[in-house]
């Protein structure tokens, strides 16, 4: 039995769908990101998880008992908001404390407990500081530590490291995987950032207008993106519009060619192509494109091209550093691919 | 930077509180300082200044006398009573108004808000005399129960200390609203909902998260009526017993009626003195992230 069962869960804020008729279960012990842009749904659905929204029609089940009408401070799970929330009239010790004096754990118990709590977050002697005197990482610490105290078998992370500036966050990222691992307990976290879904994530769940478009591991979810929208979100694919010739060919007017991709089921309405699955050819081959390189931008590792295509389509095309120098703007150059780097979009 | 304003324009436009300060708060009060240390005398004004008195110098009596003497003593005690009782009532009914302001729906905000100002749109007297005509002898309220022959006599509900707090009450209770509405809406509803989210039922959340957080904001609403409570004469003296001898009945009372201006003046000053503990602890607390 999965340890959450989201089946069908709506929920409307006036004329808008911020849930349609949801579906997911989460198994325990896993880490579930939820990605998506802002309005996709992906906080509402946390909140409703949560309790502090009420679905309007679905099932929300947790190891089978059905939680709705369940008030937030009765569920078996724990959220680490966005902002941390900590109580700015309470010590990091008591921050950690409170879920467990709510609880009426008793006070050596509980002193024991929120001593381990700060000392897995590496926050030991950090005790009697303000919330107000702590930095952005280390804040972050103590409302993890808060919400993992109580050792809940699901923990609900809003945006865990948005606050945080870049090189934090890698190691923050590293650091909730080993405690997620670590207690054992289910992870949903909600994200708006493709590198932190897929680095992070026994599986991605990917949102678009309250719907679940894509759900899988990061490898599959970033290789084989079902939707326009999943490759365009994830990595960045270039969408090739076109349609399909009967003869196992995608006609593709944008790209003045027909491309023949290794897998063409019936309905597929685009193709996806990654730009750093594009290689940059003097001669030609099975399958290329002419285009001239409209702009370049250096990324450190690659440069990103911009080429237009003979048949007026722009690709991003990723040059990487030890290809040697990038083509100048202006230069014309042939384009090429493997036919199983072409991945079929259902829409 | 560019100046906005060439010469002197622009210099005098900082000095303007200045300048209304001195004029409408130092002036006043330095005439009142004088006078509480000038001597009584027949005549108008009724008041010797103390260089005016050949050989007495500065008249200490007065200040002494209200220093010392137990009728004023117990004049201040009965305002500082009322006031902080006021007070007090005033956040047990504005501390739930507030916050059912600030849960409100926004849409209707404005008018609820509105609702609570709406007393500061008609006079002051005549609000206090419509509650003279509900509670006395032959009073509305007196009148239906005798009609419903629920009472035989009238009740004596003017003049009476519940009479007294009543229209305190009524008068102060916007001024307790707003500063606890202003903090209460500052507040962080994530810490709320993560305080439910460690377990808490509504009434720990209230208690642990809401009211330690809204206290800054409870301590300036109880400052915002008792300062200006502990000096009110106009209330006690048209619903209050006779007995509430609050010091701005007293100060009236010898402005007016005993002539004595050196005595008033002197009552006046300590009032301010009184009052500046409180007035300071407020700013302390404005001060305040």
């Amino acid at each position: 039995m999965p340890l959450l069962s989201l089946r069908g869960l709506t929920r409307r804020f006036g004329s808008t769908l911020a849930l349609d008729g949801l579906d997911l279960d989460v198994a325990a012990g896993e880490f579930l990101t939820l990605l998506g842009g802002s309005g996709s749904g992906k906080s509402t659905l946390l909140r409703v998880i949560a309790g502090f929204e009420a679905a309007d029609s679905g099932a929300l089940l947790f190891e089978g008992r059905d939680l709705a009408g369940v008030p937030p401070h009765l569920r078996p799970l724990n959220m680490m908001f966005q902002s941390y929330a900590l109580f700015p009239h309470l010590s990091v010790a008591g921050n950690v404390a409170y879920g467990l004096k709510r609880d009426g754990v008793p006070r050596a118990e509980r002193d024991r407990r929120v001593a381990e709590a700060l000392a897995m977050v590496g926050l030991s002697g950090f005790e009697g500081r303000a919330p107000q005197r702590l930095s952005g990482g280390q804040k972050q610490r103590v409302a993890l530590a808060r919400a993992l105290v109580k050792r809940p078998r699901l923990l609900l992370l809003d945006e865990p490291l948005g606050a945080l500036d870049a090189n934090l966050r890698e190691r923050t990222g590293f650091e909730l995987r080993a405690l997620q691992r670590e207690t054992g307990a289910a992870f949903i976290m909600v994200t708006h950032d493709q590198n932190e879904a897929l680095a992070l994530a026994d599986r991605v769940a990917v949102l678009e207008q309250g719907r679940l478009v894509q759900l899988g591991p990061p490898r599959e979810v970033y290789d084989r993106p079902a939707t326009r929208f999943v490759a365009a979100f994830l990595g960045a694919a270039n969408v090739l519009e076109g349609e399909a010739d009967g003869q196992g060919g995608f006609a593709c007017p944008a790209l003045g060619a027909t491309l023949r991709p290794t897998q063409l089921p019936p309905g597929t309405a685009a193709l996806a192509l990654r730009p750093e699955r594009i290689f940059v050819r003097a001669a030609g081959g099975p399958e290329t494109v002419g285009g001239v390189v409209e702009d370049i931008a250096f990324r450190g590792d690659d440069s990103l091209l911009l080429v237009r295509a003979a048949g007026g389509a722009l690709l991003r095309v990723s040059h990487a550093e030890e290809d040697g120098p990038p083509p100048p703007r202006g230069a014309a150059l042939r384009l090429g691919w493997e036919a199983a780097s072409l991945v079929p979009l259902s829409r | 930077m560019r100046r906005l304003l060439p010469g002197w324009p622009s210099r005098l436009v900082p000095a303007l509180p200045g300048l209304w300060l001195l004029l409408f708060v130092a002036a006043p009060l330095l005439v009142v300082a004088v006078l509480a240390l000038s001597w009584a005398a027949e005549g108008v004004p009724p008041f010797a200044l103390p260089w005016a008195v050949p050989g007495q110098g500065l008249n200490t009596e007065a200040l002494a006398l209200a220093l010392w003497d137990g009728y004023y003593r117990a004049a201040f005690l009965d305002a500082l009573l009322v006031a902080g009782g006021t007070a007090g009532l005033c956040l047990l009914l504005a501390f739930p108004m507030a916050l059912g302001l600030v849960r409100a729906p926004a849409r209707s905000r404005p008018l609820l808000l509105g609702l609570v100002l709406l007393p500061f749109w008609t006079g002051f007297l005549p609000r206090l005399g419509a509650w003279v005509g509900l509670l006395r002898d032959e009073g509305w309220i007196n009148s239906l129960l005798q009609s419903l022959g629920l009472i035989e006599a009238p009740l004596p509900l003017l003049y009476s200390w519940p009479a007294l707090f009543l229209g305190m009450v009524h008068a102060y209770l916007p001024f307790a609203v707003l500063p606890l509405y202003t903090a209460l809406s500052r507040r962080d509803p994530a810490l709320e909902e993560a305080a439910a989210d460690l377990g808490a039922g509504p009434w720990p959340v209230f208690l642990t998260v809401t009211l330690p957080l809204a206290l800054p904001g409870l301590a300036a609403a109880f400052l915002l009526v008792f300062i200006p409570a502990a000096g009110e004469y106009v209330i006690p003296e048209l619903l209050g017993p006779p007995e509430a001898q609050m010091v701005g009945r007293v100060l009236f009372q010898e402005f007016f009626q005993n002539r004595d201006w050196p005595v008033a003046a002197a009552l006046a000053v300590l009032l301010l003195l009184v009052l500046l503990v409180p007035i300071r602890l407020f700013q302390r607390l404005e001060a305040e992230p």
